[in-house]
């Protein structure tokens, strides 16, 4: 419905920033919807102001009225006009409950996964491995760096290890809070290959504004490229028991938030 | 300034003003602690089985006692307030020292009870149960301690000299505040275990 | 309603007993509360000019990253963060505040209601005297070890809770105690409010006479009242998690550091409201007065506001949607946020439709309550973009929010703040502001103010996030355009700041070379017009006014004068 729709809004935000997410549509034509019924209003508005202003400035001869504002007539001026700012708002509601589900609450079926946390001052991005499974040997870890693969179903699993962060990658669209002793987790889907920012979108401290990072979406072939020049050298029998052990224990108590 | 303030006197309403001052005081105090016994109930929803561990150590007897001295307080002071009323001097400074007497054994009573808690372990740092246990009753008491120096001043410098009997209800209706406070707290931190 | 039996003698009267005050008594420990108000707008203005000092600092930074601030130096991460926050801080607690509620409230209320002094004239002065205290803390915080605070106006915890992560052990404390010490100086102050508007009102003057400005102060008071309490209680538990080591916040021991933001933004949404009520209420009357006309119903604007004190309770998440409460709480959060501009929008379309019909005089003071209208209407419309979860997905933290709320308070803390003090200065001090000088100050200050806040949307909506030291540091923000247009914006805030000189030089000289007003120089209805310019101590003399009609009686058929002051008697029928 939302791909329907965008092709009569004027795309305000794609004009500033590409829409890297499959659901990032879905909040550009929120956002041209609201441009729309929220702009005529105010214009409306405005220009009615402006206009009372140049026509009833002080002139000789010409006195000023004395209105009350209580007759039914002039009450309904203003109730009337309400109700259509009501039917507007309406209008508002219905899209943004869609897009809040489909971003915020829905949870589709991921075909990778990554664990991103977050501390003064870095982000740690783990991400799953050739077998696509979060907490094996063969998780590449890396710092203020994410790298995922084009047209693949995320979920993403973000912790913070001290204050309140906030991941936010604006060509997804996506913004979530990190808070310390909670895992809380959430989606995206790359549609678009690329390298952009990814932001901390919380007063985190002194450092807060250093603490960009970069998200590389690359398509499938080149995915698999970097998995392989970057993927750990396994270590002896015994470690991997062990690490096995803690990472699956570790898969246990994590709770969606 | 000696003179006096035409605006002081008026009371369009009825209501006499110290007594609308004094109301707007309690609603101010109703809304910090209101947040603060809110903020108390959802934490110990959300820790049900650990924070009722430690809820068990409070010491219910003198959390019964410590209301039952507060109780009698406020009708004391009620008493305080009809005496003050009939514009009996001698009465009205009675009963509020009693009421005082009685504020100053919760008061006692709350301190024995602080500190055997300290000394069996249970300090403001132990846990966040005992945080906002002191917290609360911290809180509280420092109210029933300035609630009874004002209940003095009153008594000594203006029910002594004969003037202001207003002043007598007032802080009556202060002391109610504190008592009803004390009400939700003490099933809160002692009876719910 | 009973009246008190007594023999109102006004204050003038016992002016012979008097021994004559000293400075000290007179000026700084007075009780008299145009004294008071007095002292409140002063202190307001002088931070004021600190709050914009540090805005210019951190714009300068924005606009040329790294390079050396005039009159500052080379600005440090942590220096940034600490101006950001207390430029906040002190905009809202100590500007906005004092000067809309405590320094109006106190000038206008007992004059406009027709008595001699608020009701409790000594608590008035204990809560000017606490209001002092906290501004000196918070200025303290400043130059302690590890410098002010820098967690934001918000002061999340945990980061807001250990100096581990701020690294300000001293400031944040500091910062937290003069808050505290702020809202309790307020909620002293709130006693007089009521009490006097309730109780101490001239003889005649019903409920429906009592002009906008006064109600507003009493039901902003009030919803401060009820809102601030668990603020208060947080704010203890936050400074014991700061000084003693517990762990109300602390996630690792049993705490909630979410439950922090609930306590805040329960208090910090009403709060706006608090602010906004009494600007509007400025608003309503020097827009009648230049108008020439009756405020378009009263009682519809009267009631809105009351509706929309006690809806702003139940809006508080719409801060809160992506911090991880309940994804599902959102759904009636942004619901009641959106139906909040209703009444809202009843109270400016009022204004405007007060405009129509009348005889508009463009006095200085005008101007700023037209500007108000106007700038206003955008920072409102502005909110929908984010109460809509949805969209506020993208929009959270980034300048498109700041945008909005300074949209919404640059209108309400200064725009309003001027038109009152171009039209209540004669009454002040006896005489008038100077018109041209008012005029330049006007223009100055609002194309100055536009050229700042609109780029900031486009660059919001283009992903530019807040409370970051250097944009250069992120390839996509690094851009020329974006660049810019933050240069713009810095530079249209030196042009803002810089009109506020002739405001300075209007405002100074004036008091003592001003045009001589006489008591009512714009001929308005209200009775603080009927009081000598300006009022002794005592206002009105031995006798105190009584009211016959209501404040906005301007323009009524059949009558020569275009106005008619509340407290005029009624002619008698003709035969």
């Amino acid at each position: 419905m939302f791909e329907f729709l965008d092709k009569f809004m004027p795309g305000i935000l794609e004009s500033l920033l590409p829409r890297a997410s499959s659901y990032a549509v879905q909040i550009d034509v929120l956002f041209d919807v609201i441009t729309i019924l929220v702009g005529f209003w105010f214009f409306l508005v405005l220009g009615y102001f402006f206009y009372l202003i140049f026509r009833y400035r002080q002139r000789d001869g010409h006195k000023a009225e004395y209105i009350s504002g209580e007759t039914h007539k002039q009450k309904q001026a203003i109730e009337i006009p309400h109700y259509l700012i009501l039917v507007c708002d309406v209008a508002i509601i219905i899209p943004t409950f869609l897009v809040w589900f489909n971003i915020k609450i829905d949870v589709p079926p991921p075909d990778e996964e990554v664990r991103i946390v977050a501390q003064q001052w870095a982000w740690t991005f783990y991400h799953a491995g050739e077998d696509k499974v979060l907490g094996t040997e063969d998780d590449i870890v890396s710092v203020n760096e994410l790298h995922i693969k084009n047209n693949t179903q995320y979920s993403y699993h973000l912790e913070s290890k001290d204050v309140m962060h906030n991941f936010s990658v604006p060509v997804f669209r996506l913004k979530q809070d990190a808070i310390p002793g909670r895992v809380i987790s959430g989606h995206f889907k790359p549609i678009l290959e690329g390298e952009w920012d990814i932001q901390c979108a919380e007063m985190c401290g002194v450092a807060h504004g250093i603490m960009g990072a970069r998200i590389f979406i690359k398509s499938e072939a080149e995915h698999n490229a970097w998995l392989a020049a970057n993927t750990p050298i396994p270590s002896d029998a015994g470690t991997l028991a062990i690490v096995n052990q803690n990472r699956s224990q570790e898969k246990k108590d994590r709770k969606n938030g | 300034m000696a003179h006096q303030i035409v605006a002081t006197g008026r009371s369009r309403t009825g209501i006499p003003t110290g007594r609308l001052a004094v109301w707007w005081i309690i609603g101010s105090e109703i809304v910090i602690f209101g947040g603060l016994i809110a903020t108390y109930l959802l934490n110990r929803f959300n820790h049900g089985p650990s924070w009722s561990a430690e809820a068990a150590h409070t010491n219910t007897f003198i959390g019964a006692a410590n209301t039952f001295w507060l109780l009698t307080s406020s009708l004391f002071v009620v008493f305080a307030h009809a005496a003050s009323e009939r514009q009996d001097a001698k009465k009205t400074r009675m009963w509020i020292w009693l009421t005082i007497m009685l504020g100053g054994f919760f008061m006692g009573f709350k301190s024995y009870e602080y500190a055997t808690e300290i000394l069996h372990g249970y300090t403001i740092f132990t846990s966040n149960f005992w945080s906002f246990y002191y917290l609360a009753t911290g809180l509280h008491g420092f109210h029933v301690l300035c609630g009874m120096v004002i209940m003095a001043i009153i008594a000594e410098n203006d029910i002594k000299n004969e003037r202001n009997w207003h002043r007598v209800e007032n802080i009556g209706l202060y002391w109610h505040f504190v008592d009803i406070v004390w009400i939700f707290l003490f099933p809160l931190m002692y009876i719910a275990k | 309603m009973a009246e008190v039996v007594h023999v109102e003698v006004g204050h003038g009267e016992h002016h012979d007993d008097h021994h004559e005050l000293s400075f000290w008594s007179k000026y700084i420990f007075s009780t008299d509360h145009k004294i008071i108000g007095f002292q409140y707008m002063f202190t307001g203005m002088a931070m004021a000019l600190i709050g914009g000092y540090f805005a210019y600092v951190f714009r300068m930074q924005l606009a040329f990253p790294g390079s050396s601030i005039p009159f500052w130096g080379t600005l440090s991460p942590a220096a940034y963060n600490s101006l950001v926050t207390n430029h906040g801080t002190i905009m809202i607690f100590w500007v906005a505040m004092p000067v809309l509620i405590a320094a109006m409230g106190n000038f206008l209320i007992p004059l406009m209601i027709g008595c001699d002094d608020m009701v409790f004239p000594k608590i008035n002065r204990l809560s000017y005297q606490i209001f002092l205290l906290s501004a000196i803390v918070l200025l303290a915080s400043f130059f302690v070890p590890g410098g002010a605070f820098g967690g934001a106006w918000t002061s999340y915890a945990p980061l807001s809770a250990k100096a581990q992560y701020n690294s300000t052990p001293f400031g944040a404390p500091l910062w937290l105690i003069a808050v505290t010490l702020e809202i309790v100086a307020f909620l002293l102050g709130g006693i007089n409010f009521i009490t006097t508007t309730m109780n101490a009102r001239a003889k005649g003057m019903k409920i429906y006479d009592i002009p906008m400005i006064v109600w507003m102060i009493v039901i902003a008071s009030i919803l401060f009242m009820c809102s601030v309490g668990p603020l208060v209680a947080g704010a203890v538990m936050l400074l014991f998690d700061q000084t003693l080591g517990t762990a109300f916040f602390d996630a690792n021991a049993g705490g909630d550091p979410v439950l922090w933001q609930h306590l805040f933004w329960f208090f910090g949404h009403p709060e706006v409201y608090v602010v906004l009520l009494p600007a509007m209420g400025i608003v309503a009357e020097v827009t009648c007065t230049f108008a020439r006309k009756k405020l378009f119903s009263y009682k519809l604007i009267l009631y809105s506001s009351i509706g929309l004190g006690i809806l702003s309770f139940f809006v508080w998440a719409h801060h809160q949607f992506i911090s991880g409460v309940d994804p599902r709480a959102t759904y009636l959060f942004t619901t009641t946020t959106l139906l909040i501009s209703i009444p809202v929008a009843i109270m400016l379309f009022a204004f405007v439709a007060t405009l129509y019909g009348g005889s508009i005089r463009f006095t200085t003071a005008m101007l700023f309550a037209l500007a108000f209208t106007g700038e206003f209407l955008l920072g409102g419309v502005t909110g929908i973009w984010l109460g809509s979860s949805g969209t506020d997905i993208y929009l959270h933290d980034t300048y498109f929010v700041l945008a909005h709320f300074h949209y919404t308070f640059v209108p309400i803390a200064i725009i309003a703040t001027f038109a009152a003090i171009y039209y209540w200065f004669p009454k002040m001090f006896g005489r008038k502001m100077n018109e041209s000088w008012g005029k330049i100050h006007f223009w100055g200050t609002i194309i100055g103010f536009n050229g700042i806040f609109i780029p900031l949307f486009i660059l919001g909506a283009g992903g530019q996030h807040r409370r970051i030291y250097n944009f250069q540091n992120y390839p996509d923000l690094a851009g020329a355009d974006m660049q810019d247009m933050r240069v713009f914006a810095t530079m249209s805030l030196i042009v803002m700041l810089v009109s506020q000189i002739p405001f300075l030089i209007n405002f100074i000289v004036s008091i003592k070379r001003g045009e001589k007003a006489g008591k009512n120089p714009w001929k308005a209805n209200t009775l603080e017009w009927v009081a000598p310019s300006p009022p002794p101590h005592g206002n009105f003399g031995p006798v105190l006014p009584e009211v016959y009609r209501g404040p906005y009686e301007y323009s009524v058929d059949g009558r020569e004068k275009d106005y008619w002051p509340q407290n005029e008697k009624p002619e008698p029928e003709a035969s």
